[in-house]
């Protein structure tokens, strides 16, 4: 059985890698640089509610979404990796999704960027289909009444999956600018509320 | 492939655990990894479903207990391995250079166009694993439908607690590249994917389940038997016949 590597093996393992797939040409720092530098501020949860808040203020977008959520982020100039194929899946008065991948790791990089490391961990893979409203209000503080059905989407295939939120209450007449601000990456990932109105 | 990674409904592994906020990268060494999955499958080390399965054969005690891009690490050393691409005494032998030399700099080496090219490009277009196909769907929305129960051996996205469970077929998708074959080196051999809405009761059994919800999974056709044809496709039928 292999160990548990210390972070200080695995920084080694990893430049010792790194150093023989720059040798064969596989890779180089300024390649790598550049592709942390998307997804650490380029692609984002901030791209996924900009969709999110444009559905809620234009009802012919909102209806091409539903119909197909690739083609209709592809107006907004939104998509690309580990989101080809994507499905936006509304919640409503009656309806709470929530997505997971149960055997690795799916989730839309594109709308919502790379996932935080508690959707990728064992736990919340392990659970969120079994007891998704005990994981919802123990982990996330969030009950989901229970006259509300909740839905578990299992990301299993190359179809990426994500949450429209509910539009808050209290919000006619705000600009998509303005609403834009409420939409938090739990919301689409179905584990959190939109921002409080405030 | 009957492993650890495939998670759903394990219990005793402790609650999930949501920090107030954390950074996309929470080491320097996962930015160094997070690359190599798009630029390795640019050289030819896997395809995504094989960089799935060799994943899936990590050390399961590794698996559950080790950083998540930790998983990455290792798909990257079987398939360079395998491949011929990586000679491993040679990396253990860099990885102790490394370790007692830390701040030791990498190789010397030009910067690529290509690979920055692609890097740019890949990242907004993607690749789609869905296929052009005139494969006829032998499933439609609203059949009831059977998870067949088998066990295969290789790579497989047919989820444990899902066989032998009977859903409903809510939504078809088109053609996309087949797991079952792809990650396991034998082509892509396309098929249509469906999903399928399981009731918790369906898989836990009511007494064991949370009430008012199901679960929504992806499947290929091969993954499903027919048991009840959709109400609709019957109508239809008894239409032509009158």
């Amino acid at each position: 059985m292999s160990k548990i590597r210390s972070q200080e093996e695995i920084t080694a393992r990893v430049k010792a890698l790194e150093s023989m797939l720059i040798d064969q040409g596989v890779m180089t720092t300024q390649a790598i640089d550049r592709m942390v530098e998307i997804y650490e501020n380029e692609v984002g949860p901030q791209l996924g509610a900009k969709v999110v808040a444009k559905a809620w203020t234009d009802a012919d977008f909102k209806a091409r979404l539903l119909q197909d959520a690739s083609a209709a982020c592809k107006e907004l100039g939104i998509g690309g990796l580990q989101g080809e194929d994507m499905v936006i899946l509304e919640n409503t008065d009656n309806v709470h999704n929530v997505i997971v991948c149960t055997m690795c790791s799916c989730y839309p990089w594109p709308v919502l960027g790379l996932p935080p490391n508690w959707y990728k961990d064992p736990q919340y893979r392990a659970a969120i289909t079994r007891e998704p409203r005990k994981v919802l209000s123990d982990s996330f503080e969030f009950t989901v009444p229970e006259d509300v059905e909740v839905r578990v989407w299992d990301s299993s295939s190359e179809m990426r999956y994500w949450v429209l939120p509910q539009r808050p209450r209290g919000t006619e007449g705000w600009s998509e600018e303005h609403l834009l601000k409420l939409v938090t990456r739990d919301s689409m990932i179905g584990v959190g509320p939109v921002a409080k109105v405030a | 492939m009957n492993g650890v990674f495939d998670l759903a409904g394990t219990e005793g592994l402790g609650p999930v655990v949501v920090p107030e906020a954390e950074p996309v990268f929470r080491a320097e060494w996962e930015k160094t990894v997070f690359p190599m999955f798009a630029m390795c499958f640019r050289a030819g080390f896997f395809g995504v479903d094989q960089f799935r399965h060799g994943i899936e054969q990590m050390d399961p005690a590794v698996y559950l207990k080790s950083p998540y891009y930790e998983h990455w690490i290792h798909t990257v050393e079987h398939f360079g391995e395998k491949l011929g691409k990586l000679d491993m005494s040679e990396l253990d032998r860099r990885t102790q250079y490394y370790f007692d030399n830390p701040d030791a700099p990498l190789p010397e080496h030009k910067d690529d166009p290509e690979l920055l090219a692609f890097v740019e490009a890949v990242v907004p277009a993607g690749a789609t694993a869905k296929r052009e196909s005139d494969k006829e769907a032998r499933f439609q929305v609203g059949d009831r439908v059977r998870v067949v129960r088998s066990s295969p051996k290789g790579h497989t996205r047919r989820a444990r607690y899902i066989r032998g469970a009977v859903g409903e077929v809510v939504l078809a998708h088109g053609v996309f590249i087949y797991p079952d074959t792809a990650g396991n080196g034998l082509g892509e051999d396309p098929e249509h994917v469906y999903t399928v809405r399981f009731p918790n009761s369906e898989l836990w059994g009511t007494e064991h389940a949370e009430p008012n919800g199901s679960v929504y999974i992806d499947v290929w056709d091969p993954y499903i038997e027919i048991l009840t044809p959709s109400p609709a496709a019957a109508t239809t039928t008894e239409g032509a016949h009158s």
